[in-house]
Parts: C-alpha cells; sequence; structure tokens
C-alpha cells in the first residue's frame, strides 16, 4: 500500500514538478527512493528538479554531497545520510542538518551516482552556488552555465543578480543574462533588446550563442507553397546551390523519387542479359552512356525495371519547386537583429584579423630582415654573392643547439650563443674570404658557384655530424607565451624577441657604416678600391672584415631563427632565395633598401597565406612569380642608387 | 642644307645631377664634326643618349630624312638604323679571331634565325678581306683579337666600324694611345670617311682637331658653349674662359 | 656543306666515333643483345647519364658560350620528364583498367574508362577526377609536343620578362634559381594535378610494350638517349661554329658592344634560353622513362646548381667538356652514393663514403673554379698544344663584369 502511494506520488512528481514545491530535502528523496539509489540520467531529472524547487535550505548541501558520491543510506534503517570520513570511520549528518554521530564505513551504503546523473545534479546545484557566500564558488557557478547554458538558468541567473554584492561578478552575471535572455527568453522583445546590446562586442561566448540563433535547414517545396516558419532566403538552383543539391533536398523531402545512378543502371541492364541482348540492344554496344540509357528507357517501356528520373524530369522537378533556407530559430525579429549584430562583429573581427595579420607580417619580416641583413652586407657592399649565406645561419643554429647541451640554462645558454655563434661564424666567414672569395673578385658568376660548392660541403657535413632529425634549441621560457591584445591580435614573445633583434642590427648597421672609421673605411674600399688603398686603407683587411662581419651577423641570425624553426642541416637552405630576394627586391647597396624589401616580402607572403589559407606551398609560388613580375618595372629594387654611381 | 639627326632641347640628370642641359644640335648627312668640352661637360652622357643608352629626361632626337624619333628606339635599333660609335678605349671581342670580328660586324639581316643560318659567302670573305686590308691587319686575320697591340685593336674596332657601313660615326677620343704616325692615318681616314657619311669626333687633344680642320662644337656643363671654326671659338672669352683658358 | 663543316671541326668526328663505339660496345656486352656482362640496371645507369651529358649540352650552350648562368636548366628537364610520364602514365593505367573492365558483362562506356583511369591515378592524392592539364594525356603525339611546347613557352616567358628588363649576371641566377623554386613548390601541393609530392611513377612499362622484358627496352632507350646526344651535339657544334657562335660569345664577354653592333642582345638570349629549355626538356623525356619515377624534389634548385657543377668540371666552353663532365661527375656520384666506394679506415674514424662524398664534391668543385676554370676539357687543350693569348690575365671587356682572361682562355 505504501509502496503504491510511493508510486503514485512520484509518477505525480514526474507530471507535475512544481507539486513537490514545499517539499523539505530529506521527503523529496524519500518520496523518490528507488530512483535515488538506483539513478540514471533518463530518469532522475524530476527528482533533481523537485529539489531543485524545494526552498528546503538543505538541498544545496544534499545535492552538493550527492554529486561528490558523499550521500549514503545508514544500513540499519535505510534513512538517508550525509557522510563525511573522519579518523574513526564516517561522520554522519541527517538531511534536516542534524549530527548522526560516527559510524564504521562499512555500516553505510555509500550512493554511487554515474557521470550523467553528477552532471545534472551539479547543474542543478548551480542556482545555489550563484547565491554562495563564497565569491570563488559564484565565479565557478558562472563559468558552469556559461559553458553548458540552459533555459532553466535563467530565472536562477536574474534572482542572483540583484542580491550579487561583487562588482566583477555581477557584471559577468548581468552578461551571461542577457547571453541566456536572446537564446531562451520567451519575450521576443527582450531578446532583440538584449542582441542589440551586444553590438560591436567581439566575445567568443556572444558568437557561440548567436551562431545557433541563425542556423538554417534546407528546404524544397512546391511551387506557390508558402514556406513554413522563419524564412532565411531563397536559393536558385544553379547558383546557390547546384542541381545534384537541389534534387537530393527534393527527395529527402519525398517530392521526387531517388535519382538513377551510373551503378544502379548498370546493374538494371546487366540483370536483364538475355542471350547476349538487352531490351533488343546487343550487349556490345552498350559502350556509350546514350546506349545505356536508351537501353533502359526500353526496359522501363516493357516494365522490367523501375521507373527512373532522366535529367529532363531531374531539370524539371526542379523548376517545378522552390528551394529555401529556414531558420531553425522561428522569430523573425530575433533572426533579423541577431544577423545584423553578427555583421557587425564579423566587420570588426575583419578589422582585427588585419591588425593580427600585420603583426604576422611584421615579424615575418624582421625574420627575412635577420637573414638578410648579413647578405645585404656581403653582396650589397662587397658585390660578393655568398651562396654559403645559408650554411652560415645553419652553423650559428647549430652552435646555439651545442651551447645547450652543456649550458643546461636557457637564458645564459643564449647568451653565450649569441656572441659565440658570431665568432664561429665571423671566423668561417673570414676563412672562406681568404681562401676562395678574394682569388675570385671581379668574377660574380664564379664567386656564386665557388660559394655553392662550399655549401654543398658544410650542408653534408652538418648532415654527417648532427644527424638528418631536427635538433631542438630550446628558447628560455619567459620568451614562452604570447603578448594577446585579445582573442584575435597575438603576437608571441620570440616573435617580438626576433623584431627587437632586427631594430638592434639595423641600428647597428647604420651605426657601424655612418659613424665608425671601420665604416667610413668599408665605404671608401666599396666606391672606389684603388684610391682607397691609396689613401692607406688595406683594401684586403677591409673586405676581410665585411665578409665576416656579414657572416657572423648571419650566425646570430641563426640563433634567433633557430628558436622557433626546426634547426637541421637544411635550415639555412630555406632562407636562401627569400634571403637573396629581400636584397635584390629591396635595392642592392642600401640597407633601407633591405628592410623595404623585408617588409614587402614579409606582407606579400602573409597577404597570399591569407587570401589562400589552404596552401602555403601555393602562397609561396605566387610571392615569386609576383618578385620576378616586380623586377620587371623595378629591376634595381624599391630603393635603386641611380645613374653613374650604379654602375651602368 | 638638309640634316641627318637633329638633337633639340634634351636634358637628363643623374641623382639631381645635371648631365645635359638643354642641349640642341644638329650635323648633316656629310659632314665631319668635332666635339670638345671639359672633363664632365657631358661628351659621353650626349654619345649614350644618341646611341641609346641613356634615356634624356626631357628633348627630342631625330634622325634621318624621314626624322623618326631615335628615343623609343633599343640601342641594337639604332644601330642598325645606321649609328656606329667607337670607344675611347678599343672594345673588341678579343676571344675571337680578326675576321671573326669583323664578319659580326658585316652589315647584314640582324635577326637570330637569319644568323643561325648565315653561312659566309665568298662576297663576303672578299669584303672583310678589304675591310682589314684597309685598316692594315690583313696578315693578321687568323689571329685572335686579344692578341694585337693596343693600336691594332683601335685600328680594328675602326674597321668593324666600317664594316656595320653607318651613316653617323660617333668617335670617342681616337687619336688617344695613338704614335704619331697612327694619328695621321686616323686623321686622314676620318676626313675620307666624312666625304660620304657624317662623323662626329670627340677629342681632346686640339692639335688633333685642328687637323681635322672642321666645325667645333664646345660643350661646358651639358650644354653647347660656343660652336663654328676651330679658330672661331678658340677666340671666344667663354670658351677661354672654362676650357682653352686653363 | 655539312661535310665540309665535319672536316672543319675534327673534334665532332671524333665525338661521335666515340659515342658509337660507346654505344655498340654496351650492346654488346648488355643482358637483351650480348653477353650480358653488364646488368639491366647500369644499362639504365648508363643511359641515364647520356642524357645528362645532353642537358649538360643545353647547359654549355647557355652558360659556357653564352654567359647566362641559368640555375633553373634542370626544372625544364624535370618538366619534360612529366610531360612523358603523364601519357605513360595515362596508357599504361588506361591498359589497367580496361582488361580490368574486360570481364564486365557490359562493355566500358569511355566515361568509365575514364574515371578509373582518374581514380587510379588520383586516389594516392584523394582526388578521382582527371584535371583539366591531362586533357592531352591520352594521346601520345600531342603529349610528345608539349614535351617541348610547355618547357619551351615557359621558358620563352620566362626570358622575355628577364631580358627585357635588362636583368643579368648574378641577378639572372638567382631570378632563375627563384622560378625553380617556384616551379617545384607548386607542383609539391596536391591540387597541381600532378599528384604532388607522389610524382608519376611506373613510368617504366612502356604501355603497348608489356611483352617486351625490360633488358630489351633499356637498350632500346640506350640507343634513343645515345642517338639523341650525338644529333643534339652534331646541331650545337654546326650552331656556335658559325656566325651565331660568334655573336653568343661575345654577348658573354661584352654585351653591350654587341648591342652598338645592331644586335639585338635579348632576342639572342631568349633564343638560346628557350632552345637550350626544349633540349633539357627531350633529355628529360628520355631520361625519366629510365628512371622509372618523377617527382617534384627533381627540380629542387640544387639539381640546377648540380648541372653547373658537371659542367664547371668537364670544361665549359665547350661542347665536349659538358659531355666529360657530367658523365665523369653523374657516374663518379652514382658510385660514391650507391655505397659501392671502399670506406677508409683512418684508425680514428672511417670516412664512409656515402656521408663524405658530397663534402668531397662541393670542395673539389671549389678547387676546380679557383685553380682550373677550364675544367677537365683543359686536358685536351694541354694535350693538343693549343696555346691562348696570354694577356696577363687583364679584363677582356672595358667593364668590371667583363670576362677575365683566365676565364675565356680556350
Amino acid at each position: 500500500m505504501r509502496r503504491l502511494a510511493a508510486a503514485l506520488i512520484a509518477a505525480f512528481a514526474l507530471l507535475l514538478p512544481m507539486a513537490a514545491l514545499a517539499q523539505s530535502a530529506a521527503q523529496i528523496l524519500e518520496d523518490h527512493r528507488a530512483l535515488v539509489e538506483k539513478p540514471s540520467r533518463t530518469t532522475i531529472g524530476p527528482v533533481i528538479a523537485a529539489l531543485a524547487a524545494s526552498d528546503d535550505p538543505m538541498v544545496a548541501d544534499v545535492l552538493a554531497a550527492w554529486a561528490d558520491r558523499r550521500l549514503g543510506l545508514r544500513k540499519a534503517d535505510g534513512a538517508f545520510v550525509l557522510v563525511s570520513p573522519v579518523a574513526e570511520g564516517v561522520a554522519l549528518r541527517l538531511l534536516d542538518g542534524s549530527d548522526a554521530g560516527v559510524l564504521a564505513a562499512s555500516e553505510i551504503t555509500e550512493l554511487r551516482p554515474n557521470a550523467g546523473v553528477r552532471g545534472m545534479i551539479a547543474g542543478a546545484l548551480v542556482r545555489f552556488r550563484l547565491s554562495a557566500p563564497d565569491p570563488a564558488a559564484r565565479a565557478d557557478a558562472l563559468a558552469t552555465i556559461a559553458r553548458d547554458p540552459a533555459p532553466e538558468h535563467l530565472e536562477a541567473l536574474r534572482q542572483s543578480l540583484g542580491e550579487e554584492s561583487d562588482a566583477g561578478l555581477r557584471a559577468q552575471k548581468a552578461r551571461l543574462e542577457r547571453l541566456l535572455t536572446l537564446r531562451f527568453e520567451d519575450d521576443s522583445a527582450a531578446r532583440v533588446a538584449a542582441i542589440g546590446s551586444f553590438s560591436g562586442d567581439l566575445g567568443l561566448d556572444l558568437r557561440a550563442a548567436l551562431n545557433p540563433l541563425l542556423a538554417v535547414t534546407r528546404v524544397a517545396l512546391p511551387l506557390g507553397a508558402v514556406p513554413e516558419g522563419n524564412l532565411a532566403r531563397d536559393l536558385t538552383p544553379g547558383i546557390d546551390l547546384t542541381e545534384a543539391e537541389a534534387y537530393a533536398a527534393l527527395v529527402s523531402a519525398g517530392l521526387a523519387p531517388e535519382p538513377l545512378t551510373a551503378e544502379a543502371l548498370k546493374a538494371a541492364l546487366v540483370a536483364n542479359v538475355e542471350g547476349g541482348m538487352v531490351a533488343g540492344f546487343p550487349v556490345a554496344r552498350l559502350n556509350t552512356e546514350e546506349a545505356r540509357a536508351a537501353a533502359y528507357s526500353a526496359l522501363e517501356a516493357e516494365g522490367r525495371v523501375p521507373p527512373a528520373a532522366t535529367e529532363d524530369e531531374v531539370a524539371a522537378a526542379i523548376a517545378a519547386h522552390r528551394f529555401v533556407e529556414i531558420y531553425a530559430e522561428p522569430d523573425p525579429a530575433v533572426t533579423t537583429a541577431a544577423a545584423e549584430v553578427l555583421q557587425g562583429i564579423e566587420l570588426k573581427l575583419a578589422a582585427m584579423q588585419a591588425a593580427d595579420l600585420g603583426l604576422d607580417a611584421l615579424s615575418l619580416a624582421s625574420i627575412y630582415f635577420l637573414a638578410a641583413i648579413g647578405l645585404a652586407i656581403t653582396f650589397g657592399v662587397m658585390r660578393v654573392i655568398n651562396m654559403a649565406h645559408g650554411e652560415f645561419i645553419m652553423m650559428g643554429a647549430y652552435t646555439g643547439y651545442v651551447v645547450q647541451l652543456f649550458v643546461a640554462n636557457h637564458t645564459l645558454s643564449l647568451l653565450i650563443a649569441l656572441p659565440l655563434a658570431f665568432a664561429v661564424t665571423f671566423a668561417a666567414g673570414v676563412a672562406m674570404e681568404r681562401l676562395v672569395i678574394r682569388h675570385l673578385y671581379k668574377r660574380p658568376l664564379e664567386t656564386l658557384l665557388a660559394t655553392f660548392g662550399i655549401s654543398i660541403a658544410l650542408q653534408q657535413l652538418a648532415k654527417t655530424i648532427f644527424g638528418t632529425q631536427a635538433r631542438p634549441l630550446t628558447a628560455p621560457s619567459w620568451l614562452d607565451g604570447a603578448l594577446s591584445f585579445n582573442d584575435i591580435v597575438a603576437i608571441s614573445y620570440i616573435r617580438i624577441a626576433i623584431f627587437v633583434l632586427a631594430l638592434v642590427f639595423l641600428v647597428f648597421f647604420l651605426w657601424l657604416m655612418q659613424r665608425t672609421r671601420l665604416g667610413l673605411e668599408v665605404r671608401a674600399v666599396t666606391q672606389n678600391p684603388s684610391m682607397a688603398a691609396s689613401m692607406g686603407i688595406n683594401p684586403d683587411r677591409i673586405n676581410m672584415l665585411t665578409f665576416g662581419l656579414g657572416s657572423g651577423i648571419a650566425g646570430i641570425a641563426g640563433v634567433a631563427i633557430g628558436l622557433f624553426a626546426q634547426v637541421t642541416s637544411e635550415l639555412g637552405s630555406a632562407y636562401i632565395v627569400q634571403s637573396f630576394m629581400t636584397v635584390v627586391v629591396g635595392g642592392v647597396g642600401n640597407i633601407w633598401g633591405t628592410l623595404a624589401g623585408a617588409a614587402m616580402i614579409g606582407t606579400l607572403q602573409k597577404g597570399i597565406e591569407w587570401l589562400n589559407p589552404a596552401n602555403t606551398l601555393a602562397a609561396q609560388t605566387y610571392m615569386i612569380l609576383f618578385i620576378i613580375l616586380f623586377i620587371q618595372f623595378r629591376p634595381r629594387g624599391i630603393i635603386a642608387l641611380k645613374g653613374r654611381a650604379a654602375g651602368d | 642644307m638638309t640634316t641627318l639627326l637633329e638633337v633639340s632641347g634634351i636634358s637628363v640628370s643623374f641623382d639631381g645631377f645635371r648631365a645635359i642641359n638643354n642641349l640642341s644640335f644638329t650635323i648633316g648627312p656629310a659632314e665631319l664634326r668635332a666635339i670638345i668640352g671639359p672633363n664632365g661637360a657631358g661628351k659621353t652622357t650626349f654619345m649614350d643618349i644618341i646611341t641609346g643608352k641613356t634615356r634624356p629626361d626631357r628633348g627630342t632626337v631625330r634622325w634621318g630624312p624621314m626624322a623618326d624619333s631615335l628615343l623609343s628606339k633599343s640601342e641594337a635599333e639604332i644601330a642598325r638604323a645606321g649609328i656606329g660609335r667607337k670607344f675611347q678605349r678599343p672594345t673588341v671581342f678579343e676571344d675571337q679571331t680578326v675576321a671573326e670580328n669583323l664578319m659580326m660586324a658585316l652589315k647584314a639581316n640582324r635577326n637570330p634565325f637569319a644568323v643561325l643560318f648565315w653561312r659566309p659567302k665568298p662576297a663576303d670573305h672578299a669584303r672583310v678581306a678589304a675591310l682589314a686590308t684597309e685598316v692594315g691587319l690583313a696578315d693578321h686575320l687568323a689571329r685572335k683579337s686579344g692578341e694585337l697591340s693596343h693600336g691594332q685593336k683601335q685600328w680594328l674596332e675602326i674597321g668593324m666600324l666600317l664594316a656595320q657601313e653607318p651613316k653617323l660615326l660617333l668617335v670617342d677620343e681616337p687619336a688617344a694611345g695613338m704614335t704619331l704616325a697612327e694619328r695621321e692615318h686616323t686623321t686622314r681616314l676620318l676626313v675620307d670617311l666624312a666625304r660620304t657619311r657624317a662623323v662626329v669626333v670627340v677629342e681632346h687633344d686640339m692639335d688633333f682637331v685642328r687637323r681635322l680642320n672642321c666645325k667645333v662644337t664646345v660643350l661646358h656643363e651639358g650644354s653647347v658653349l660656343a660652336e663654328g671654326s676651330l679658330d672661331h671659338v678658340t677666340k671666344n672669352p667663354a670658351v677661354i674662359d672654362v676650357y682653352l683658358g686653363r | 656543306m655539312t661535310r665540309s663543316f665535319l672536316a672543319t671541326h675534327p673534334s665532332v668526328l671524333i665525338f661521335l666515333l666515340i659515342l658509337s663505339l660507346f654505344t655498340i660496345g654496351v650492346t654488346i656486352l648488355s643482358e637483351a643483345y650480348g653477353t650480358a656482362f653488364i646488368s639491366t640496371s647500369f644499362v639504365k645507369t648508363l643511359g641515364k647519364t647520356l642524357c645528362l651529358c645532353l642537358v649538360a649540352l643545353a647547359m654549355d650552350l647557355i652558360w659556357g658560350y653564352a654567359g647566362i648562368l641559368s640555375l633553373g636548366h634542370m626544372a625544364f628537364f624535370a618538366l619534360g620528364g612529366y610531360m612523358i610520364g603523364m601519357w605513360l602514365m595515362y596508357a599504361r593505367t588506361e591498359e589497367i583498367v580496361l582488361s580490368a573492365l574486360a570481364n564486365e558483362v557490359l562493355p566500358p562506356t569511355t566515361e568509365e574508362v575514364t574515371n578509373g583511369i582518374a581514380a587510379q591515378i588520383f586516389g594516392v592524392v584523394g582526388a578521382s577526377e582527371l584535371p583539366p592539364i591531362w586533357g592531352f594525356a591520352h594521346s601520345l603525339p600531342l603529349q610528345l609536343l608539349l614535351v617541348i611546347a610547355v618547357p619551351g613557352l615557359l621558358a620563352l616567358a620566362f626570358g622575355w620578362l628577364a631580358f627585357r628588363s635588362r636583368v643579368t649576371g648574378v641577378y639572372l641566377s638567382i631570378l632563375t634559381q627563384a622560378g625553380t623554386l617556384a616551379l617545384a613548390l607548386w607542383l609539391f601541393q596536391n591540387d597541381s594535378g600532378l599528384r604532388g609530392n607522389n610524382g608519376l611513377s611506373g613510368l617504366q612499362n612502356i604501355p603497348g610494350l608489356a611483352h617486351v622484358p625490360q633488358a630489351e627496352l633499356s637498350i632500346w632507350f640506350f640507343w634513343a638517349s645515345a642517338a639523341a646526344l650525338g644529333l643534339t651535339y652534331v646541331a650545337l657544334a654546326w650552331l656556335v661554329s658559325g656566325k651565331f657562335g660568334s655573336v653568343i660569345r661575345a654577348i658573354r664577354d661584352d654585351e653591350a658592344r654587341v648591342r652598338f653592333l645592331g644586335y639585338s642582345v635579348e632576342g639572342y638570349k631568349l633564343f638560346l634560353f628557350t632552345l637550350t629549355a626544349m633540349i633539357a626538356a627531350i633529355a628529360g623525356a628520355l631520361y625519366y622513362p629510365q628512371a622509372g619515377i618523377i617527382n617534384p624534389a627533381e627540380l629542387a634548385p640544387i639539381a640546377s646548381i648540380y648541372l653547373a657543377v658537371w659542367v664547371a668540371i668537364g670544361g665549359r666552353g665547350r661542347l665536349y667538356g659538358a659531355v666529360i663532365g657530367a658523365a665523369f661527375v653523374s657516374l663518379l656520384s652514382s658510385w660514391f652514393t650507391g655505397g659501392r666506394a671502399p670506406s677508409i679506415d683512418l684508425g680514428f674514424y672511417t670516412i664512409n663514403w656515402v656521408d663524405w662524398w658530397l663534402v668531397l664534391l662541393g670542395l673539389s668543385f671549389v678547387l676546380v673554379t679557383l685553380f682550373a676554370p677550364k675544367g677537365i676539357g683543359g686536358l685536351i687543350d694541354l694535350a693538343a698544344h693549343l696555346r691562348a693569348p696570354d694577356r696577363k690575365g687583364a679584363a677582356l671587356g672595358p667593364d668590371d663584369s667583363a670576362l677575365r682572361e683566365k676565364e675565356a682562355r680556350e
């Protein structure tokens, strides 16, 4: 009898959760004992709803305990108790809040709701948590709602909004309230107002809330029929959707028969072969689509195969129907407002993405500048082509790697690696100048080839010594992470560091060339070696130093590039073509030209990648083609030396 | 008098430096003209403009009876139109024989396809031999031109110019580095050539110019300072001031 | 005409004689037609080497004679391979598809065959439609035409742009290198329509000749390569011996002066660039059926640099030099990298030639550039006691960029 009553009440509760309004937590659990003891995600809903609706102050504790598996049954009498482990066993509390002593753990049957059920319990808890005394708990609750919003949160949120004392949390709650309003509120005007209040907001949460409102389904309907629901737009077959898609929509709406695929047609023909003939057609002649279609039509006429839509019929069926997109959201005012706001957001997003792209381009430009500045010295100032420049970059990167093998502290190892890389590549550059290039001045093509030989040898040496796999060159931890301005615009600290390094080198180069004795001598030797020699400048020494300097800077650039790229023996060759392009495009013999060239190539590459993000390989192709065309119009680069000084 | 070449109002500047400033110049079809002027007067740039190596910022260069503009033409087209140029330093193809040098210069179709299938006919060999005799290199036809002496190279270059059969010859300091006998030979040749075509000689050496006995144009800072017979211009005080006086 | 040409150029006759003897020798020693002393794979290696000699001839013409250091001719070589490879792969796949469809009750339609071929060829890059650039792949004559036309037109367009703006010297070299890189990167992507980095494969199977063993096919290709090399050698020797050769050597030494002689230097360069690109493409079209596979790595800029290395080591500005260089270095290279060269044990370190060959090649290339700019061909000069004028290393032209005497000495 009692069980029958309980079952009746349970059924009643299922139908009308609100009926449990005045019940205490203990009463509710007692009423749904069976469900509570063996809860499942599909059936426990009403119980949780009833608990949530109860005004019993113990509800929050009970729900929390349940979710934490701290709700148990006392084996002695089957009463629900809240348990907490203590030294001697478990301390008990009854659901009315009174202590019930300590028992051994074995005296308690623990309730173990599964993850799904616990999730539902946690959802119900939110309402209580939103008003929890601890601000951290309230923030936690907000995050829970934001992650998985539901219509029932709205009321709870509004209630807690008035009571919120913390200004930051109140703002968060207000924002979340508006986000929930625009999705779940019944009143259309309130939703439109909520949407409008977000105009210009870039938050990901907003976009996540707005996008479902604008979700559409494709619907086919006979011409003249009025589409049901909130019409998004009409679709024109052939423009907005292909014929095949249109017909598929018709088929899925049950407005047209399945189209006959080539396989099905073939199978039907094969099934009807009789003595080498299909419906009067010899099999041997069924080697064109037309013949097969004709044979099928003949079979169709004989009634031996089901009728299939011909192309004309498909076209007629498409022409006889209207194709529309219907918003899942029924309220047109809401969808219009949402579309408007979303459009505004997208505009703003595009501007932000452009800014981000600009930062990307800037950092790529500074990488190219770093890689090219050494070349700008050797090629621009000395007119010596050094095809092994890329290998000097590689040597710098490997120097950084080797230093890290010995010095564990990454900051310290970087501080050692930078000057060491300069020293190593400076020495290599001087050696190369003394041994090879010195003999080949005025023979530019030979220099190019000889340095290629060196490049091949150096690359293979690196491969032999360090192996073919990539070696790590780890950046210090203070260079980890990124400086982000908002959800979209961000730049990693390594790239900022490279940008700064590029600036430092620019300033250094300008200082060296304009303000030092060495720079003066270099310029003198560049312009007129024999005159410089007669003024007491030793051109040999200057050439050697200049070449060493250019190579040394390549080494430092190698350390910088190694921090974010893979250190392999092919590191340098990946940059050599771009570096030369930078120097050539910018204009030979002018550091500002190199800067302009790097800026142009960096921007260009990022721009093309943005236009065609799926295909960075094609982007490089287009960039190189653009440069080839660019050289048509400015053969001497962006910043060109004019007239006699250019040596024409 | 008809004009072969008319240069009017050309100016050109390199990085702000006015190399040629509103220069005008005409020469007839069979005339010998000497151009003198101090260093930097724009003599070489002037020749560069006529031969298409440098494009002027302003002005026109008109050529021949039809007064075609030369400004839109490439160096090669201008050369084919009949303007030959002899450089200050002898520039012959040292890696090739004297005969090959002359054969290349011989007036003929310059189109790559035509050249590809062009093989010397007996008449061409005869013409090359005749030219070589004219410039005194008949015995050296098979030698590589790099083996020639400086003067011989000058002669070879003149021979190549003659082989081109130009209507206008631009000659840059022909007497530089020549012995006295060679100078006289050169003078005679230039005067001789000027009977059938226009010849412009750029020269520093006053004795040489005097021996040419022709109209003289004095350039200074990119424009014409004086024009007339040598005696006439040497009396001009402005000329004395900038050039002869020093 | 030709007789007198051969009479005045004995080196051509000597070359043809050596080439014929070599061809006959290999045939006699081959598996298919002789004593089987030489394995089929080595016959293929020799045939490929002849193709490399052919492309080296083109390189020598453009660089050694005209002074244009193109770092892109191996791209034309590979393009030629791609063009012939398209037909080989298409026709071969067509055979397979047709034989697969032959068991069906209904005879296959054209669409079924095309779709079958497309699915076979492009399944590997996740596509099933034949890209438009394969439109001619069904026809051997059209595709043979493309072998010459595609690289030729590409060279024409590139050369027109580059020469028109008077890009010369190292700038041009870098530009050609960049162009090669652009082409390689483009071919590396899957939607280029040429199977991305998978490239084309199975090219050694000649459609319609499935019954012919590879041993015989290899000899046939060897003969074809030898014939192409011999014919090209004669044609180029004829070309450089006349006024045309005179003009292009003059362009190499002092192109400004050539302009003042009335020759349109750009036209000559364009002509040569296109011609050599076509020769390279023909060489490639003969090479890749012997290699069996082609992929975009073949176009890497380094390949064209090796080409320059061969010509430089062989001796540029002389046709036989290019052939000697290509044959010598490429055979040596395959010997060293093939693991057949004995390692050298130094006690503390063993020099494994697979690892050290490139180092050796790079350094010896530097040495050749520094000390023997005439390359191996210079040895032949020594033997022939040819004396070049000694001008104490003075520049040949008036400009800084003019050749020094050492370079031009032949």
